[in-house]
């Protein structure tokens, strides 16, 4: 019997379950480390190093490298643990939302001061709203950001 | 005998707290977010209550992946505002209530609500942003406050069903201590937000206001609503709306007694990332006339 996931076809969303916190498991535990001022700043210091001091996988630890929010959620990375990584570069919860839209900072400030994404086009996969797989990316942003 | 007389619901955006913190609330971006709250504080120095029970959502800051209690009480004697990364909000330590703690824990799990109980814990966001919202900046928070956290970020979180059945065990909880307090209960977070990936920054308007109509008019019935609708519709985050129905739970009507009043409402797009919704309402004193 397989257990009822009925999640997995909203576009553009990864529903942190149970399995996914599984894979990610030590990823969000090396994020929560970085809740502590020493740690942060080993980690800036040599980023590479610290990370080998985890048992991440490698495509866990290049997700962190690179900043890539979508990559490191698919690799089992829960946002509010993510965005302690962002808090380590001086980053806001906006900019990290924005990194993860192809929209640029300004294009997502803008879409949120005209009340946000709409959810038409956007419930199931298959549809043609803005966050559907084919409309990546979204605006003129890049993955990640300068760190 | 203490009593539950009113129930608050708001969003808990941090954001929110940092523009506070900031003295921020005057840039045209906050000024109609807090001008949503300025008929809340009024309402709340009056209405003052002797306790807080303070519903809300640890964000990965109490709470690691090493242990994930889906409902927690803290029965401390005090706990410390959280460093979320950020540097830890310049706001009041929460003074706790240990003994109405206590009796609330031992009331609700021998109504089979297997509940974790925190002796230590720090305080996100989650809970000091209603703080600030309600009361506004202050050397010290004027009552005492339980911090009761619900898991919403490690799925599945539990239903809204379950939620609004907490609810009512809190209340008949409360209605079982001897001492005559008078008990407010928050329910925070939401309205409609995501956070994460390339759906994020979605806002469904009429979803929220469907939301709001129902919790005041048919809460039984909202309760029903699936997990899977509220992420669908209103953002992966938006679940953390479900802690909004214990505090709904805890309310005369839930328990066969009369509809709230309702006190206040309000709504605003956008703060941050997210769908601000308020609401405040009112137990009616039919107890006291008969």
């Amino acid at each position: 019997m397989s257990l009822d996931k009925p999640y997995l076809d909203i576009p553009g969303t990864t529903i942190f379950d149970t399995a996914q916190a599984r894979r990610g498991y030590w990823l969000n535990q090396f994020c929560m480390s970085l809740m502590r001022a020493e740690n942060r700043a080993r980690f800036k210091a040599d980023e590479r190093a610290y990370l080998d001091e985890w048992p991440l996988t490698e495509p866990q630890k290049r997700a962190v490298l690179a900043r890539d929010l979508n990559q490191a959620i698919a690799e089992g990375g829960n946002i509010y643990f993510l965005a302690k990584i962002g808090a380590t570069d001086g980053r806001s919860f906006m900019q990290m939302a924005a990194s993860m839209t192809g929209l640029s900072e300004a294009e997502y400030r803008d879409m949120m001061l005209r009340g946000g994404r709409s959810i038409d086009g956007n419930r199931v996969l298959g549809e043609d709203g803005d966050a559907q797989p084919q409309r990546q990316p979204q605006g003129s942003g890049k993955p990640g950001w300068e760190h | 005998m203490a009593r539950i007389s009113a129930s608050v619901y708001t969003s808990h955006v941090p954001l929110i707290g940092v523009a506070m913190d900031l003295g921020k609330t005057e840039e045209p971006y906050w000024r109609p977010l807090f001008a949503g709250y300025e008929a809340s504080r009024r309402w709340f120095a009056a209405h003052t209550p002797d306790v807080i029970f303070l519903i809300y959502n640890d964000h990965a800051t109490a709470f690691s992946l090493e242990v994930i209690p889906t409902f927690a009480i803290g029965t401390a004697a005090a706990f410390e505002p959280a460093d979320e990364g950020w540097g830890a909000r310049p706001v009041p330590r929460v003074i706790g209530h240990p003994d109405l703690a206590a009796h609330i824990a031992h009331s609700v799990i021998l109504d089979d609500f297997d509940l974790t109980v925190v002796n230590k814990m720090d305080v996100d966001h989650g809970l000091t942003v209603p703080l600030s919202l309600m009361c506004g900046q202050t050397r010290a928070w004027p009552c005492p406050v339980i911090p009761f956290a619900v898991n919403v970020v490690h799925y599945p979180v539990p239903s809204g069903r379950r939620c609004f059945q907490l609810g009512r065990a809190i209340r008949r909880a409360v209605e079982r201590y001897d001492q005559p307090l008078n008990v407010q209960i928050w329910g925070t977070g939401g309205m409609s937000h995501q956070l994460q990936g390339p759906r994020a920054g979605l806002i469904n308007r009429d979803w929220d206001n469907r939301f709001l109509d129902r919790l005041i008019d048919e809460p039984a019935a909202l309760a029903e609503v699936p997990r899977i609708e509220y992420v669908r519709e209103a953002g992966s985050e938006a679940i953390e709306l479900v802690m909004w129905l214990i505090a709904r739970g805890a309310m005369a009507d839930a328990a066969g007694g009369a509809k709230p009043r309702v006190a206040h409402r309000f709504y605003h797009v956008p703060a941050s990332n997210t769908a601000v919704g308020h609401l405040i309402l009112e137990d009616q004193l039919e107890d006291k006339a008969s």
